[in-house]
């Protein structure tokens, strides 16, 4: 019992990484049918950054103060650097969605090796607050307290996302825009702020996803960003493009499973299990979860 | 008749490379007939012709695969284990590898075929992420996770076995780009080959035309995916083993960079594009040590030591200002090829219309 709940409230934290890399990756190609493999890129760069701040703020003397000041500098970063493709590499491409699908392969290619370059690959040891690997015991079972932050982070995205759709102009906006851009464009609306505001979105959810990962793995290191992209890809997929609630449901279910397999089997399976869902779901509902067909 | 005479020659005077004993000063450290020299040529072909098949995809059929290089892996992992774990002979291993690079792709094809556009970048994707993770998972010792398996060239015929037989190695990487060559050639001049072009255009069409979509693009995806299984068996040997990075899943985004930075769906293109990357790749590092670049102040000298950012931002600047590639320069109107591929992944709501007409005007 204590095993399993362990394993689930682990699994509901590495889903939750995978949401918050999930929901910007969807929301970006549901507006703007661009596939962004520099989202990896984004979430290194977002840990580096808050990682490299933790070193130079030194000053401020209690860690959970620290910790969180790095944070948001990571932050701030991985939205810039979110900003910037989107203004400098995305934008002059416009409608060629190749093209942009290439741009942000080279860019996730350029920027890992970069951090790499300067770096190491090695593993860099993060400094996290004391509170965050204490456990707290939940029916019998001790889990590391950094899981619930991993959750709590990706629920209050996921209502933030949600109402910000909900209330706002903007919100509206990207709503509509990802049903029907063309229509969107032909009421007068200039989409293209709508283009720069989810970029952002998508860069500052990978970028905390990537601080949360240096909490999780207890550590951060170039390929990690990677290696997280491709199951958040499976994660958008299963869950449907373009649809946040469907990221969110498969993000849990990739989660758990992943977990369960990796132990209850061994270790490793659980990641196969993961794609032969995907190519279960493929087989059954083409459109994934939310049936949003992406398909032809 | 001369369609046919500029590869034969192409292909010939480059067999004669290996006799050359000619010095290259600054792109290779010694002679063209040293052993050395040649394996990076002969790497250089191989991936010349592995890009060729996947320009099979992606250029020609406008099938943006990102799980290619697992039929490539596959081809070395199995050719590899076969002769070195099993201890088969090379006949048997080859039949049994000639065999699962037919089965799986036609699996695996059917299954993400179902997909299109970018939904299918991203399946084929994942299938790759799980031969990535077998490989690193080792089951039965069999991969060697991090290690790799060393070949066993006991079964091998001699020609192919040592350093000094290099020059046999390199014009067995040359056969296989050739074969690769005209393999793709005759395939994309045949029948099926213009309904792949048609499919990349305007798969409506070919749907509409009443022909299925899904066999051809399943019969490109196979091909493809054989003669990269079949490039995946020529490595093996030539590098005498298998290593996992051959199945990580930088190794297919390289060969979407090769098949652009030649190209793409364009004769020479993918050679080119292969035989440049693969030359950068393997000789960056060496330029990036050199006295010149050492004695850059650092800001300069880490990026240009590390060849994927000098290959991923020189791929950028491809895309933005050279999108026909290396083999589409002084050809007008090439940007076509990308075009076309673009209209292929369009998500369904931004196809077409007045709007995307009044924006391409602005």
């Amino acid at each position: 019992m204590s095993t399993w709940v362990l394993l689930t409230i682990t699994g509901l934290g590495l889903g939750a990484m995978y949401f918050l890399i999930a929901s910007g990756l969807s929301l970006i190609y549901g507006l703007m049918g661009v596939l962004n493999f520099a989202h990896g890129a984004f979430i290194t760069v977002g840990a580096y950054a808050s990682w490299y701040a933790q070193g130079k703020l030194d000053g401020i003397g209690s860690i959970p103060l620290r910790f969180l000041a790095a944070a948001l500098v990571g932050l701030a970063v991985g939205g810039a650097i979110a900003i910037l493709t989107e203004l400098v590499l995305i934008r002059p491409l416009y409608q060629r969605h190749i093209e942009q699908v290439l741009v942000t392969v080279g860019l996730g290619l350029a920027l890992t090796a970069l951090v790499a370059g300067i770096w190491t690959q090695t593993q860099q040891v993060y400094l996290t607050p004391m509170w965050l690997t204490e456990t707290t015991s939940v029916f019998g079972a001790s889990i590391p307290n950094d899981r619930f932050v991993e959750i709590g982070a990706a629920v209050v995205v996921l209502v933030g996302i949600l109402a910000f759709f909900r209330f706002t102009r903007y919100g509206l906006i990207v709503r509509a825009g990802v049903e029907n851009r063309a229509m969107v464009m032909a009421l007068g609306i200039d989409v293209r702020k709508a283009f720069t505001l989810v970029f952002l979105l998508g860069g500052l959810a990978a970028a905390l996803a990537g601080i949360l990962s240096g909490v999780y793995y207890g550590g951060i290191d170039p390929a990690r960003g990677t290696h997280l992209l491709i199951y958040a890809f499976i994660v958008v997929v299963i869950g449907g493009l373009g649809s946040i609630v469907g990221s969110a449901a498969a993000a849990v279910i990739v989660g758990l499973m992943q977990q369960y397999a990796n132990y209850y089997a061994s270790s490793g399976v659980g990641d196969i299990a993961v794609v032969l869902l995907l190519a279960a779901v493929l087989l059954v509902r083409p459109g994934g979860l939310s049936g949003a067909v992406a398909a032809h | 008749m001369l369609s046919l005479f500029v590869p034969l020659v192409v292909f010939g005077l480059l067999a004669l490379v290996p006799q050359l004993s000619v010095d290259v000063p600054r792109l290779f450290d010694g002679p063209l007939d040293t052993p050395g020299t040649l394996q990076i040529l002969a790497l250089c072909l191989l991936f010349g012709g592995v890009a060729m098949s996947y320009d099979l995809l992606f250029g020609y059929t406008g099938l943006l695969s990102f799980g290619h290089a697992l039929y490539f892996a596959l081809g070395v992992y199995l050719t590899a284990i076969g002769l070195s774990k099993w201890e088969w002979s090379l006949a048997r291993t080859l039949l049994v590898v000639a065999l699962i690079g037919l089965i799986a792709p036609l699996v695996l094809g059917t299954i993400s075929l179902r997909v299109g556009g970018i939904a299918f970048a991203m399946v084929t994707l994942a299938f790759a992420q799980a031969g990535t993770v077998i490989v690193a998972k080792n089951p039965d010792g069999l991969t060697g996770a991090e290690e790799g398996v060393f070949l066993n060239v006991d079964p091998l015929p001699e020609f192919f076995v040592g350093v000094f037989n290099m020059k046999n190695l390199y014009w067995l990487a040359l056969g296989y780009a050739a074969a690769v060559f005209f393999i793709v050639r005759w395939a994309t001049d045949s029948s099926p080959g213009r309904v792949w072009q048609a499919i990349r255009e305007n798969e409506l069409r070919v749907q509409v035309l009443g022909l299925r979509p899904f066999s051809y693009k399943l019969m490109a995806f196979v091909l493809a995916s054989f003669l990269a299984t079949a490039g995946g068996v020529v490595y093996a040997i030539l590098i005498g083993g298998a290593t996992p990075e051959v199945a990580s899943p930088n190794l297919t985004l390289s060969l979407l960079i090769m098949v652009v930075l030649g190209g793409a769906g364009l004769r020479w293109g993918a050679l080119l594009g292969g035989i440049l990357y693969t030359f950068l790749d393997q000789r960056l590092p060496a330029l990036a040590g050199s006295e010149q670049v050492q004695d850059l102040p650092s800001i300069f000298r880490t990026p240009l030591s590390e060849p994927l950012f000098v290959l991923g931002t020189l791929f950028i600047l491809l895309v933005f200002f050279l999108p026909g590639g290396i083999a589409g320069i002084g050809r007008r109107g090439r940007r076509r090829g990308l075009r076309l591929l673009d209209e292929a992944v369009r998500p369904e709501g931004a196809r077409g219309g007045v709007v995307d007409e009044a924006e391409a005007q602005a």
